[in-house]
Parts: C-alpha cells; sequence; structure tokens
C-alpha cells in the first residue's frame, strides 16, 4: 500500500498553524514579541526551504521543527550576548570565609502573614521586577526550569551547559530573587 | 560530610525542583539543625516556590495568542516573500 504524501500549502500557514506554533513558543521564551517574530522567521525559512520537504511528515511537524530550531538560535544568541553580566554574590568564593553568608545578604526574617503576600495580585509585578534584573542568562535558565518547567537535561542540552553549571545559575538565580523578594516585598 | 552554607542553600534549591539525592538532603538537613541563617532560607525557599508557582498562574492567564490583526499582518508578510 503506497503511503499518502504530505504536501505544503504556504499560503494557508498562517490560518492553519499560527495559533499552534506561536503557543509552543510563548510557552519557551515568554515574551510577545519575540515568539510573534520567531513565528514568522519560521514561515520564511519554511518557504526558502520548501524544495526540501519530502512529505514525509506533515506539514505542521515540518514547520515546528523549522521552529525548534529557531528557538535554539535564539537562546544561543542572548546566551553568549549578556553571559558576562554579574549575578551579586551572597557567598564569600575566597579566603577562610569560602561558602559562609556574607553578612548583608544573610536572609531576614519575613511578615507572619505570607499568604496574603502571595495572594496579593501585585506580587507578579514585583516578581518581574525582581526576575528582569537578573543577568538575562540566570533569569532564561532559571524561567526555563521554574516556570516552563522544563526537564534539567532538556536545558543542558539546549543551552550548551552541565547540570553542575545549570545548578550554580538556578542556586544564584534565586538567592538574589529571595533578596529583591524580601527588599520589596516581604519586608517586615 | 560538612557543608559550606553555599553548598547547603545549593542543594536546597535542588529540593525544591525534586532533584536533590537522599544522601544530599541528609546532609542538609544536618546543616540546617547547625546553622540557622540557611534554616531560614530553607523555609523561605519553599515560600519563594508558592510565589513562582503563583506567578506561572497568573503568566498563563496573560498568554492568550496572537491577535486577528497580528495574524493579518503576518499572512501578508509571508505572501509577499511567495
Amino acid at each position: 500500500m503506497e503511503q499518502k504524501k504530505h504536501t505544503l500549502s504556504p499560503n494557508k500557514w498562517v490560518a492553519l498553524h499560527s495559533d499552534y506554533l506561536f503557543n509552543y513558543t510563548i510557552s519557551r521564551v515568554n515574551n510577545h514579541e519575540i515568539a510573534k517574530d520567531l513565528v514568522q522567521e519560521t514561515f520564511f525559512a519554511g518557504l526558502k526551504a520548501m524544495e526540501n520537504f519530502q512529505g514525509k511528515a506533515s506539514e505542521r511537524t515540518w514547520l515546528i521543527s523549522i521552529l525548534k530550531r529557531k528557538i535554539i538560535d535564539y537562546y544561543r544568541k542572548i546566551n553568549s550576548a549578556k553571559g558576562k553580566a554579574e549575578v551579586k554574590m551572597n557567598f564569600y568564593s575566597d579566603g577562610e570565609k569560602e561558602g559562609e553568608w556574607i553578612e548583608e545578604r544573610v536572609p531576614n526574617s519575613w511578615s507572619n502573614n505570607i499568604e496574603k503576600f502571595i495572594e496579593n495580585e501585585e506580587l507578579s509585578d514585583v516578581l518581574d521586577l525582581c526576575i528582569g534584573k537578573l543577568p538575562e542568562k540566570y533569569g532564561m535558565v532559571f524561567k526555563m526550569k521554574t516556570m516552563q518547567e522544563f526537564e534539567t537535561e532538556e536545558i543542558c542540552k539546549e543551552l550548551n551547559i552541565t547540570s553542575s553549571n545549570l545548578w550554580v545559575i538556578i542556586h544564584r538565580a534565586r538567592t538574589q530573587l529571595r533578596k529583591c523578594m524580601e527588599d520589596n516585598w516581604f519586608k517586615n | 560530610m560538612k557543608l559550606t552554607c553555599d553548598q547547603a542553600t545549593t542543594i536546597c534549591d535542588k529540593s525544591q525542583y525534586g532533584e536533590a539525592t537522599l544522601w544530599e538532603k541528609i546532609k542538609l538537613n544536618v546543616h540546617i539543625i547547625l546553622c540557622k541563617k540557611c534554616g531560614m532560607y530553607s523555609k523561605q525557599n519553599s515560600v519563594m516556590t508558592k510565589c513562582y508557582e503563583k506567578h506561572k498562574k497568573n503568566l498563563d492567564n496573560k498568554n492568550t495568542g496572537l491577535c486577528s490583526k497580528e495574524k493579518k499582518e503576518m499572512e501578508k508578510e509571508v505572501m509577499q516573500k511567495l
């Protein structure tokens, strides 16, 4: 029995696939404009590569495979562009006190009424602000792991880092966010 | 066996994602008994995890896809290149 060959109809791409591709992207880059651009670039790249389409996979699967490359390229780009920004250190990195808390970064106690703080609608705004203060690479790894719930292995593969790198980044991001939320939200 | 505060809080962060090993968790707990600062960090870390979960929910409600105007513009761009 002969297998049905898939065909491409680029004039219908936006109508048929833009929502699906956009939702796939937004959960990975978490920015509306960037997600939109990546979807559009995917369509452009698809047009250019049409003659390589062999009809083995469906049109959507084929577009997703292009989109995945685009997302990885995007990750790589911001990974190298702003990787040099420093996070604030929370622990002494050398000397006698190596590994101990730096005095002004030691956690202070928070208000007792934590639930009220979490349910407050402005929480998201303050958190966004704090996450925005992280170096881009830290913010990205943190968001991929925490908000988008990527597997550790998947992040390491996409960003070409080791799992111990990943945990150092997560650790620094979380200690910095804790401090930022302490100063701006959970203040006693 | 002995951890620095830096190492202890790294394990604490890992455990927030359910990815700390049993041995790591034992070492962390021993450290926390002896170190008030990291005990405080550990307690607040669970609160932070709750905040992130809440934040994630808020984000999911906000991400509502492309609007028809954006789709029309994209359609135009794609057709031009076709």
